[in-house]
């Protein structure tokens, strides 16, 4: 999902066994469904699982602010700008609550920056995908921060504490967010014959590269078994996948727009069946070759640098009013 | 990594409503206590969470070490007599 860099580093795992005794303990705690706190001892491979996990989580979070943010000028009303712009300042807090839980694992915050600005680090691939059109920000709402819910949920319930707590806040907000895209795309659907094209155009692009959000097929995700036995995952990516496709195809239809799969079709256990998803796109657009993967890096670096006089003021502002306050 | 250019981490405590404590709800990085507010502001009450906030700086909290979390709170688990459900009362006192 947001993590999908973590394919590439799967951790020594429990080789880091370095006090077998306290391994024990840390293992009994989570078994017991009881939080790991930062300060409390842990293997190091779990520490740099959850780093990774986290500090990817939030980079999805702040480069998906781009592809969303393109249209806050030209949304079509003021009621749906305004919409945009808090939906669009939630991401920019959600990535700065996952990293201050990354944080407390104790990496610094410039180092997570500086690896996303130096393209070090993986954020989700469904951000590298360009949004041409207004219903691109309604299929977003519907299907990316659908999909990520679907994924988010179980996580609030992951075993280490910060990261938990900081989902919770995400959760609660995230519902907005795939209302307000769902709500966005009726209006549309329920338009002009013009409006309705737009919106099954978007769709026709979004809902493949939403499917492959939850990450490759159970037979390819190699990291499952160590983050399932930490609880830092809960469910596989096929099964994951199959709830949002269960839940978004009725939604599909009662839009009255049509799923770009040919094979698509419900089973006798009411589930619904999906034709093959393309591994080698997602691949491409993982290894740094989607549409817009340069794109967004750089505007990620121009923002930074731009930022820069910003950050320097406030410390020279916070240095004249603590020499004033000793005046 | 840290450099002097990098704001400190504060932890942010919001009041969710009058007569209610500050409860913990995060961190912020920010160049001083007063701009620390002001993010936490937009940060942590952008749906009405809160009707106070608290910042304090990360590295001025002092916290107990989880190893020493058994000679600190164990002794307190074999003094069940300080909980008022260890007194069995005969039923016929009332009011007690």
């Amino acid at each position: 999902m947001y993590t999908q860099g973590l394919l590439e580093a799967i951790p020594k795992a429990v080789s880091a066994l370095e006090d077998s005794e306290r391994m024990a303990r840390f293992q009994a705690r989570i078994d017991a469904e009881e939080k790991i706190e930062p300060k409390d001892w842990m293997p190091d491979a779990y520490r740099q699982t959850l780093i990774r996990q986290i500090s990817q989580h939030a980079h999805s979070e702040i480069v998906g602010m781009l592809p969303e943010g393109n249209w806050i000028s030209r949304a079509p009303s003021l009621l749906r700008k305004s919409i945009l712009i808090a939906k669009v300042q939630d991401e920019g807090g959600h990535g700065a609550y996952l990293y201050s839980a990354a944080e407390t694992l104790g990496i610094a915050r410039s180092e997570l920056i500086d690896q996303l600005l130096s393209g070090r680090a993986k954020y989700s691939s469904i951000f590298n995908y360009p949004t041409p059109s207004w219903a691109d920000i309604a299929a977003i709402g519907w299907l990316v921060d659908g999909a990520a819910i679907m994924n988010q949920i179980p996580l609030c319930r992951c075993s280490y504490g910060p990261y938990a707590r900081a989902m919770v806040r995400v959760c609660k907000e995230e519902s907005f967010h795939q209302r307000q895209g769902y709500h966005a795309m009726l209006s549309l659907a329920r338009g002009t014959p013009a409006q309705q094209r737009m919106a099954q155009d978007a769709l026709n692009r979004w809902w493949w590269p939403a499917l492959m959000m939850f990450g490759p097929p159970d037979t390819a995700s190699q990291h499952t078994a160590v983050s399932v036995r930490w609880k830092i995952k809960r469910f596989t990516n096929d099964e994951l996948r199959q709830k949002f496709v269960d839940f978004t195809v009725p939604q599909a239809q009662f839009l009255g727009l049509t799923l770009p799969d040919a094979q698509l079709q419900q089973a006798a256990d009411g589930h619904y069946q999906i034709g093959p998803l393309d591994w080698s796109e997602f691949n491409a657009v993982l290894k740094g070759n989607g549409p817009c993967n340069a794109e967004r890096i750089a505007e990620r670096r121009a923002a930074h640098a731009d930022g820069a006089w910003v950050r320097a003021a406030a410390i020279a502002h916070a240095a004249k009013r603590a020499a004033r306050a000793v005046a | 990594m840290t450099s002097p250019q990098d704001w400190p981490l504060y932890e942010v405590f919001v009041r969710a409503k009058r007569g209610l404590d500050h409860k913990h709800v995060g961190s912020l990085h920010a160049a001083d206590a007063a701009m620390a507010i002001e993010h936490a502001r937009d940060l942590y009450t952008r749906r009405q969470e809160g009707v106070s906030l608290w910042v304090v700086k990360s590295s001025d909290i002092v916290a107990s070490d989880p190893d020493d979390a058994q000679a600190l709170f164990d002794p307190a688990e074999d003094k069940i007599y300080r909980h008022p459900t260890f007194y069995d009362i005969p039923k016929d006192v009332e009011t007690l």
